[in-house]
């Protein structure tokens, strides 16, 4: 295949043979690849042709595929009836600062567990190892009593506390950091920094791209969870983004005109956190947290 | 040879010498938020499992009476039942699409394939309940662009809501469909950490595209696939959110997976007690799973 690509560089004179030399080498990759792209995509792009249609046109028979009119009333009506602000900023709240405590335990606990080598952190490492197997959902009952008793009920931060520790983000850092050559640390001591300056001055300002995309995801989980919130939020003036949309799609009669715009509004902080840090998802090297 | 081999041990521990408060303080928050978060919960919820706790402060101790009851309840194992149809439906299906679309996006002769990246990856932007939302929005029975796409051929439209089976098939596609982002970013990092001076060799061998994939791409990947198969699993058993807003579990409780039973059980009938039995019963078959996939792996070379 790569010689026929070379020979339609070198012979660009024979331009109908070097165009379907082309298309030979690059048509079948390239249709299956839109394929399959179309299949995933296409869900999100139903959600967003059917905000745009009227609630008449909704469940209008023939369906038509792109709204015969085109309107904003279903995001007008969405925006008046359901308190985005609040929920917006609750979730924000919520993720914002978990995010950061996230990273924050992550690093330190990753680092101590990749460059510290004592029967207690072999230990822990192997309960953080046994985290991953065993995820709290299943525990939810009572853990759910503990943060009761520790009074955090129906409270934000009885779902951020809780959420802090991820064994994602301790595995990525610890596989970052074994990765960093020990003589780092023994140069810096030699020049008489304390351990804690190693790990502020050094160790952390190095670890930024693992930093960025933990951020990333941790932010994502946060925006996007749902069974905690459920739990520990009673009153309706603290709930997050996702138990508020969980009520309007839990109702006796789903009011889809109002729910699919809503949905779509939901996303936006999200979709733009990934335009502009899409390099850091795409592109991220997430196979190294994973391999424990 | 040995002698070579045995220094660099022998240096380690004065290296490391007399390094105790710093990783204790660095690892101190870990570790108070392990215990009181998982440790804690996982104690007193084997505790109350053999009691009839319903929230309030009085309850009394009944023995194993909890995991009797959990053994004759129906409703139990056919949420569990469920719930493992829908790992061994959907892990499957999620690691072919999701190791195609990692195939198809580093394959250089296919065209756009940085834009292709972004737009696989919108589904891992979508909130369970939104993606449970879409679906449901999809395969409405009377309003859904899927049963419209049918009668437009001149078929009949499906009950994908009241009917169990066809219920599942949407649970099943919705699943695959959200979580084949991650899989796909998972996949392609390993295959680009594929040597590809074995691909040469394998072409200058005469092998075909079909054989380099099956004898050099796929052993070279076993860890990830492994780690995808894994974490399906995982994910499978704790699906949740994305059933709640799909279809509640529905038509009934036929495809109520076992989280929810959980949740059902222990806050809509504060049977925390009988939940709790119900949780380590499941934690048992979790961790029989996980050794199970560790020794398939370690037999297999990965690590």
């Amino acid at each position: 295949m790569s010689s026929a690509i070379s020979q339609a560089k070198d012979a660009p004179v024979r331009s109908s043979n070097s165009v379907w030399a082309r298309i030979k080498a690059h048509g079948p990759a390239t249709i299956m690849l839109w394929f399959l792209v179309i299949c995933f995509a296409f869900p999100v792009f139903w959600l967003i042709l059917s905000s745009f249609k009227g609630a008449d046109e909704l469940f209008a028979v023939p369906m038509s595929f792109f709204p015969r009119k085109w309107t904003t009333a279903g995001y007008a009506e969405a925006w008046s009836r359901i308190d985005f602000a609040r929920y917006f900023g609750n979730t924000a709240v919520v993720a914002i600062i978990t995010t950061v405590l996230t990273v924050m335990v992550s690093a330190m606990t990753g680092y101590a567990l990749a460059k510290y080598d004592y029967w207690w952190t072999r230990l822990f490492f192997i309960g953080i190892l046994l985290t991953t197997m065993l995820p709290t959902e299943v525990i939810m009952s009572p853990s759910f009593i503990v943060v009761r008793d520790i009074g955090l009920y129906n409270s934000l931060a009885g779902i951020i506390v809780p959420s802090i520790i991820t064994a994602t983000g301790i595995f990525m850092f610890r596989q970052y950091f074994l990765t960093v050559p020990d003589e780092m640390m023994q140069a810096a001591r030699v020049d008489g920094c304390s351990e804690m300056q190693i790990f502020l001055r050094i160790m952390l300002p190095i670890s930024k791209p693992c930093i960025v995309t933990l951020a990333i995801f941790s932010f994502q989980w946060r925006w996007n969870d749902y069974i905690w919130p459920l739990l520990i939020l009673n009153d309706s003036k603290r709930f997050t983004l996702q138990v508020a949309l969980r009520t309007l799609v839990g109702a006796e009669k789903i009011d889809w005109s109002v729910l699919l715009p809503a949905s779509v509004i939901s996303m936006i902080p999200l979709v733009l956190i990934f335009m502009f840090c899409q390099k850091y998802i795409v592109g991220s090297d997430v196979d190294a947290a994973f391999k424990g | 040879m040995a002698k070579t081999k045995g220094r660099p041990k022998e240096q380690h521990p004065n290296r490391l010498k007399r390094q105790i408060a710093a990783p204790l303080i660095l690892i101190a928050p870990a570790i108070v938020l392990y215990l009181i978060f998982f440790i804690w919960p996982a104690a007193i919820g084997f505790f109350y499992s053999f009691t009839n706790y319903k929230g309030l402060s009085k309850y009394k101790i009944v023995g194993l009476s909890n995991y009797s009851a959990l053994l004759a309840d129906h409703d139990f194992w056919s949420s569990l039942l469920r719930t493992f149809e829908y790992i061994i439906c959907s892990v499957p299906l999620n690691v072919c699409l999701s190791l195609l679309a990692a195939v198809l996006v580093t394959n250089r002769k296919a065209i756009g394939r940085t834009l292709a990246r972004t737009l696989f990856f919108i589904p891992w932007l979508v909130s369970p309940i939104i993606t449970g939302l879409i679906w449901r929005w999809m395969f409405g029975e009377g309003f859904g662009i899927v049963n419209q796409v049918i009668q437009g051929f001149g078929g009949h439209p499906l009950r994908w809501a009241t009917d169990s089976n066809l219920a599942f098939v949407v649970l099943v596609l919705a699943g695959v469909w959200a979580g084949m982002a991650f899989n796909m970013l998972l996949f392609i990092t390993a295959l680009e950490n594929v040597q590809q001076s074995l691909y040469e060799a394998a072409s200058l061998d005469g092998a075909n595209a079909w054989q380099r994939f099956v004898h050099i791409t796929l052993p070279g990947i076993a860890p990830t696939t492994f780690m995808v198969v894994l974490l399906g699993t995982i994910g499978g058993i704790k699906e949740f959110a994305m059933v709640q807003s799909l279809n509640g579990g529905g038509p009934g409780t036929s495809n109520r997976l076992v989280v929810q039973y959980i949740y059902e059980t222990g806050f809509s009938n504060s049977r925390i007690g009988y939940a709790s039995a119900a949780s380590m019963v499941l934690l048992v078959i979790l961790v029989i799973v996980s050794l199970i996939q560790m020794w398939l792996n370690r037999r297999n070379g990965g690590r």
